[in-house]
């Protein structure tokens, strides 16, 4: 994960999967899962986050781009981009001396679990709040985001089992 | 001086990430705002040409309802023509029109495939694969067979992005079928087979399952395009006179469109602003 090609790789598939299928999903007329954001969590730990925060913008405006939503995509993305360090802080306790060392598939599940699941959770209520952008119809953005975080999520979980399983 | 660097040095990453957050909040407030060109919207030449890449292949699915839609409609059409020579025959020939300079033609219409649909969100937009190059510019009407589907709002050289109805900023003229009560349709972001008129007068005679058209008042749209029926009316004494209306559109499945230009509108607009 940590030559460029493969961040390429994963920054266009992850771009065309989300436009291209997940967009259409729908299940039940409004749930969606957003999986670009494994962006975020695959992309190498590096003391120069600049560019880090750069990609993620990238990656959000282009699906931004596809789905006509302005600029959502690329806001909620960057937040989470920006807050993950805090985050690994927290939870992997990892500090900037095992930066070139880290890799989330060989972290114990329960850590990244929860990891994951906070910053799924973030990113899925700042889309939807925005999205809606009123406080009219504010439980529809309370189960959007509940339930499309649980897609995503099964979604993630399984994606990063069968990719972990290849290599 | 020293203190600045020393400041940008250590908030370095804090400042950028707020660079690209106002950057895309104000991409998202300018999305929102029907009069501003955009500078995010699928109307462009990359994503307009994977969509409609895309819509290629995924279209032989719809084949069949779409055949069906198309011949229900020829079937009207031709009911209409047979009913307009029956007439002629009546009014004799001297009515006939011979010189081609008096014929007025007030609308001119262009076929259109969309390529990218969504229903689901709060702000819906659509984008069809026709733009600039077939005479496509902002604030013409969209509609289908069945009724009406939006206004387009930005083009580019081959792909037009269309405000769908389903979108909480559009607003639209319309009338209760055979009768001048006219009110403005809206809606609510809540479910896509149903819109929202306000505004009608009260003393307009109101049933469920009442036809709702479009009303010749606008520059936009041509009079007489269905929209859908009544299907629950707020009867208590509210200000906004709210009526329910089901759409005659399934809009989650659209296929061919047609675009309206009306050649009138840059004279009309005129004359209202001449006040």
């Amino acid at each position: 994960m940590n030559n460029p090609l493969s961040t390429i790789t994963l920054f266009f598939s992850l771009l065309l999967l989300q436009v291209l299928i997940l967009n259409n999903i729908l299940f039940l007329g409004f749930i969606n899962p957003y999986v670009y954001i494994a962006f975020v969590f695959y992309y190498p730990l590096k003391e120069n986050r600049i560019p880090f925060l750069f990609y993620c913008f990238l990656l959000g405006i282009s699906i931004d781009f596809f789905s006509d939503t302005g600029g959502i995509h690329a806001l909620s993305i960057v937040f989470i981009a920006y807050i993950r360090l805090f985050f690994i802080r927290l939870y992997l306790k990892k500090t900037a001396i095992d930066y070139p060392f880290f890799n989330l598939n060989s972290e114990p599940f329960g850590k990244v679990f929860n990891y994951v699941v906070t910053l799924t959770v973030i990113h899925h209520f700042i889309y939807f709040s925005f999205a809606n952008f009123s406080f009219q119809n504010f439980s529809n953005v309370l189960l959007n985001t509940l339930f499309s975080s649980i897609f995503t999520l099964i979604l993630f979980f399984l994606g990063a089992y069968i990719f972990k399983k290849k290599n | 001086m020293q203190q600045i660097i020393y400041f940008f040095q250590k908030f370095k990453y804090f400042l950028f990430f707020l660079l690209l957050e106002i950057i895309a909040l104000s991409l998202t407030f300018n999305n929102l705002d029907f009069h501003r060109s955009k500078f995010v919207n699928s109307a462009n030449n990359l994503t307009g040409g994977f969509y409609s890449q895309y819509s290629n292949i995924s279209d032989f699915f719809n084949l069949r309802t779409e055949n069906e839609r198309l011949s229900e409609e020829n079937t009207y059409l031709k009911n209409l023509l047979a009913k307009k020579s029956y007439l002629d025959s009546l009014k004799e020939l001297e009515f006939t029109v011979i010189d081609s300079s008096k014929f007025k033609q007030k609308y001119s219409y262009t076929a259109a495939k969309i390529i990218n649909n969504n229903y689901s969100k709060q702000f819906n937009f659509l984008t069809v694969n026709k733009g600039q190059k077939d005479g496509i510019s902002k604030e013409m009407a969209a509609f289908n067979s069945k009724g009406i589907i939006g206004i387009t709002e930005n083009t580019s050289t081959n792909y037009t992005r269309i405000q769908s109805i389903l979108n909480r900023d559009s607003r639209i003229n319309a009338r209760l079928k055979n009768t001048n009560y006219f009110g403005t349709l809206s809606w609510d972001g809540k479910d896509y087979k149903t819109v929202q008129l306000y505004d009608i007068p009260r003393q307009a005679p109101l049933k469920i399952g009442d036809t709702i058209e479009t009303d010749g008042k606008s520059t936009i749209f041509p009079e007489g395009i269905l929209i859908g029926t009544i299907s629950k009316i707020n009867n208590g004494n509210t200000a906004d006179n709210k009526v329910d209306v089901t759409l005659f559109n399934d809009m989650s499945n659209l296929g061919y469109i047609y675009i309206v230009k009306n050649f009138d509108k840059i004279e009309i607009k005129n004359l209202e602003n001449n006040e």
